[in-house]
């Protein structure tokens, strides 16, 4: 009996100890990493100016698509912009805009000032559409290739490090 | 008359039970799913646009006829288990579940062989 205990007593703290370490030293951050490798099964994005949707059958069209989610009122959405300029100017990669709980007016003049990067632009005015995509905040981005699955994801404004990743992944 | 009123019990009271099985209730979907761009707060708590965007994907899921662990489900999908307060058991997360269980059944066995122990001397 003696012996017993005093075998399963190191062995309990052994376990916490390692329960412990292993705890604290894993990244706590929320991402959305999980994402990666999964397939988009449902868009259904209304464009800007028409009376149509953009759907999954419409992203299958493209090589890569990166889709990328901004307004007008998002500050970082205007820092990252440049880089989606230079990305609109790949042949392999078509840009979705997503112009998200936004208005009209306001993206209009957005676009005018800073320039139009994207292939084909939609709209997500109730912010539906993101949920279906893991969006939590804007901006994001998500690329995908024609099979639908999702390669990469950006939480906030692109750096010129996602920058090169996209390019590295499209060529 | 008593078969017939019997009949009619037992009938009410399926009803009761299956109806009740089909009430999705919003609000304590909202109390089990964490916003995730807040601070500990659960979507229910929260008036930031993260959790009145859900709040509407809730509602449109429970008008296309999904239930409670549906809906759990979608979400996990899209933002990972995180989102969900109740955790769903999968490979990841057994030992949380289990090491109650095991410590209880443990801690048995050592009492158990005190006491036998006890008893013996």
């Amino acid at each position: 009996m003696q012996k017993i205990i005093k075998i399963s007593i190191p062995i309990i703290l052994i376990f916490i100890i390692v329960v412990l370490f292993i705890g604290l030293n894993k990244d706590t951050n929320y991402n959305t990493n999980s994402l990666i490798g999964k397939k988009i099964s449902k868009i259904n994005l209304k464009h800007y100016n028409e009376n149509k949707f953009y759907k999954v059958d419409d992203l299958k069209k493209n090589k890569y698509t990166l889709i990328n989610f901004w307004a007008s009122w998002c500050a970082p959405c205007r820092a990252e912009h440049s880089l989606l300029i230079e990305l609109s100017k790949e042949k392999n990669l078509k840009l979705l805009g997503v112009n998200f709980k936004d208005k009209k007016r306001q993206a209009d003049v957005f676009l005018n000032e800073l320039g139009n990067p994207y292939d084909f632009l939609t709209k997500d005015k109730m912010g539906k559409n993101a949920v279906n995509l893991g969006v939590y905040g804007i901006p994001e981005s998500i690329l995908v290739d024609k099979n639908l699955t999702i390669l990469k994801k950006f939480v906030g404004p692109l750096s010129s490090k996602d920058f090169n990743s996209i390019i590295e992944i499209i060529n | 008359m008593k078969f017939k009123l019997l009949l009619m019990i037992l009938i009410f009271n399926f009803s009761l039970l299956h109806g009740a099985e089909k009430v999705v209730d919003q609000n304590t979907i909202h109390k089990n799913l964490r916003c995730l761009i807040c601070q500990g707060q659960s979507i229910a708590d929260s008036n930031s646009d993260f959790a009145q965007t859900i709040k509407l994907v809730v509602k449109d899921l429970i008008e296309d006829g999904r239930s409670e662990d549906e809906i759990y489900s979608f979400m996990a999908d899209k933002y990972g288990e995180w989102i969900v307060f109740k955790p769903q058991l999968n490979k990841h997360n057994f030992m949380l579940w289990f090491l109650p269980y095991l410590a209880l059944i443990l801690g048995g066995i050592i009492i158990f062989l005190i006491l036998k122990k006890r008893r013996n001397l």
